[in-house]
């Protein structure tokens, strides 16, 4: 009898000292893991509060529409390169989205054979491709060929950054439509076209919006492609065939400059590109968040656009 | 029973529209395959050039003289210098993400989702506000906090940490690029963690296992494959990155951008092409030069993503069997 006491409080003991120090590795795992999550907010919050507190004192009236002074005088502003990364968005658009959405339709409509699967992967591949390999190839089949920088060879390359996002997005957002509704479609007699595009894409449209609107916000922020076609200028838009101008390309200038006024026009600029580009990804994530309807952070953001208006 | 004759299905507009229909979707399709096509072929003929002065000889060479009369190129400081910072992000931002995913993964909706949320807007600041709050706010904590002491530690034994800090150098632009990659690699890893299937981690807690047990007997070893291919997609944006990077290197050319230690600068392809390219001369071989370091840096990106991506999706598709068994 005694023994087994023994034993018993010997086995509890050895039991105790093992639960404990498993549950202190694992105490100290999930604080690690914590810091982990706050190690990469850090940057997050450090980068806005520094572009919106550096960048406020540069925004003025005369900054966001007029044309940058001499170098280092600090005068002047960043208009044409707001104009131009509008322009620059836009073209890439139209140039990209049509492509990307024929390009989803095709994989999720006629995708089960082996073109597809292949043309899959190289999509995906395509997507991680270095943005500044696709400005050289941009560079190549445009700029050398006209023989001068060009808005087109700018638009061309950021639309091959695009269109893979977006027939990616589309694809997966077609694939949701329950194959009944096509069903339907043709039980009615309907063309494939008009199937795909009155019933399939009317169902699946919010999801393509949100891949467009992704694409756009990245390519938005795109600075290496832009280097070697549009060159960067100080002048408002005048035609497609001199260099123009763009807002990350303006950061990239006004950072190499020695000058504390430089840097101050820099912040600025990062301010606004960062809204525009923030703008969008948030809007459409919004959008998203109250379709759902939940989340902490769909009903912040709603308070904040019913605020608004 | 009589059988019910369908009339031969119609002809004419309905067939020509859906056929129009169908090629041009294919056409669209087709489109990524002849971009990838004319890409490759371009580069290779233009940086025709410099193959046929150097030889093999321009991946070894380590001189970059863009001199007229004196040109002489070589594309392996860049090589090495895009290995050494895109290996060094790896190493810093890999553990970050993997803990950020196991956070989320494991964390309750209401507080996973937004943390989750925060971390991918990171993957939505531009390249370029990264290089500019890299050169101006995190570069002067950076020197002062982490490089002045380590190199104080070390510096004099370890030739690692010898040379001036100076925040322009090998480890800045490794850091910040590390802050850049944490975004893909902890949401692929996340995916990823969540295809473990639910009862494996049942039946680990019903083992007794905590969480961290759970994990390590659980998820770690289903999850393996997924994990390595979202480091290795981590990889290829470390790789393809220009501008942070080229803000931060310090900008070295030739054998002096061959990274000897982590306080000296140095040069990755990206940022030398985004250097030099608008400088260089289409006439000399400056230009075919340049091609060539993009025709290098597009090829170790191919083999880095198409690796990444059979590892990620080979461990999706086992999931999908999971569900299905």
């Amino acid at each position: 009898m005694s023994t087994t006491q023994e034993r018993r409080q010997e086995y509890r003991a050895l039991f105790k000292q093992n639960v404990s120090k498993r549950l202190v590795v694992d105490k100290a795992v999930r604080i690690i893991v914590f810091a982990c999550v706050i190690v990469a907010i850090i940057p997050l919050g450090s980068i806005l509060v520094e572009v919106f507190k550096n960048g406020a004192a540069a925004i003025s009236y005369e900054f966001l529409t007029e044309v940058p002074g001499s170098i280092g005088s600090g005068e002047g502003g960043i208009g044409p390169a707001i104009q131009g990364t509008l322009i620059i968005i836009g073209l890439s658009s139209l140039i990209g989205v049509p492509i990307g959405v024929m390009s989803g339709i095709y994989l999720s409509e006629y995708g089960d054979n082996k073109l597809a699967k292949s043309i899959r992967f190289f999509n995906d591949v395509f997507m991680e491709f270095p943005s500044i390999v696709l400005g050289i190839f941009a560079f190549l089949m445009i700029v050398l060929i006209l023989g001068h920088f060009s808005v087109w060879a700018g638009a061309f390359a950021l639309s091959l950054i695009m269109f893979p996002i977006v027939a990616r997005t589309t694809e997966e957002s077609l694939k949701m439509v329950p194959v009944t509704y096509r069903e339907a479609g043709t039980a009615l007699g309907l063309k494939k076209w008009v199937i795909t595009f009155r019933i399939v894409i009317s169902a699946a449209k919010s999801g393509m919006i949100t891949g467009i609107l992704l694409s756009v916000s990245r390519i938005g922020g795109e600075t290496a492609p832009l280097i070697m076609t549009i060159l960067g200028s100080s002048q408002f838009f005048s035609s497609m065939d001199v260099p123009m101008d763009a807002l990350p390309l303006r950061i990239w200038r006004l950072s190499l400059l020695p000058y504390d006024s430089a840097q101050l026009q820099g912040w600025g600029s990062a301010m606004v590109l960062i809204i525009i580009i923030l703008g969008i990804n948030l809007g459409v994530r919004y959008y998203f968040a109250s379709k759902k309807g939940n989340g902490i952070l769909g009903q912040f953001i709603k308070k904040g656009a019913s605020n608004k208006k | 029973m009589g059988k019910v004759k369908l009339p031969p299905p119609k002809t004419g507009s309905r067939l020509i529209s859906d056929k129009i229909f169908k090629i041009g979707a294919t056409a669209a399709g087709v489109y990524v395959l002849v971009m990838i096509v004319f890409l490759a072929f371009q580069l290779v003929s233009e940086s025709y050039p410099i193959w046929e002065e150097n030889g093999l000889s321009f991946i070894t060479k380590t001189e970059w003289n863009a001199v007229e009369g004196r040109e002489d190129f070589g594309v392996l400081p860049y090589i090495f210098g895009t290995l050494v910072t895109s290996a060094l992000a790896m190493a810093i931002g890999v553990p970050l993400s993997i803990g950020i995913a196991m956070f989320i993964s494991d964390a309750p909706a209401k507080i996973g989702g937004p943390l989750g949320f925060l971390v991918e807007l990171l993957a939505a600041v531009p390249s370029v506000i990264y290089g500019l709050w890299g050169l101006f706010v995190f570069r002067v904590y950076f020197v002062d906090w982490i490089e002045k002491p380590l190199h104080n530690a070390f510096g004099d034994n370890i030739w690692l940490f010898s040379g001036t800090p100076f925040g322009l150098d090998i480890l800045t632009a490794s850091v910040i690029l590390a802050i850049m990659i944490i975004p893909t690699v902890s949401a692929v890893s996340r995916e990823v963690m969540r295809a473990v299937p639910q009862q494996q981690k049942e039946a680990a807690y019903m083992l007794g296992a905590t969480k961290w047990e759970m994990f390590k007997l659980a998820v770690f070893p289903y999850s393996k494959t997924g994990l390595i291919g979202a480091s290795i997609l981590g990889l290829g944006r470390a790789v393809g990155e220009t501008m942070a990077v080229t803000m931060l290197i310090g900008n070295a050319t030739g054998i002096s951008a061959i990274p000897s230690s982590l306080f000296k600068p140095s040069q990755t392809m990206s940022s030398i092409i985004a250097n030099e390219f608008v400088e260089a001369s289409p006439a000399s071989l400056h230009l075919p030069a340049l091609i060539g370091v993009a025709l290098v840096l597009l090829l170790i990106a191919i083999a880095i993503n198409v690796v990444a991506h059979i590892l990620v999706t080979r461990m999706l598709k086992v999931k999908e069997g999971a569900i299905n068994n």
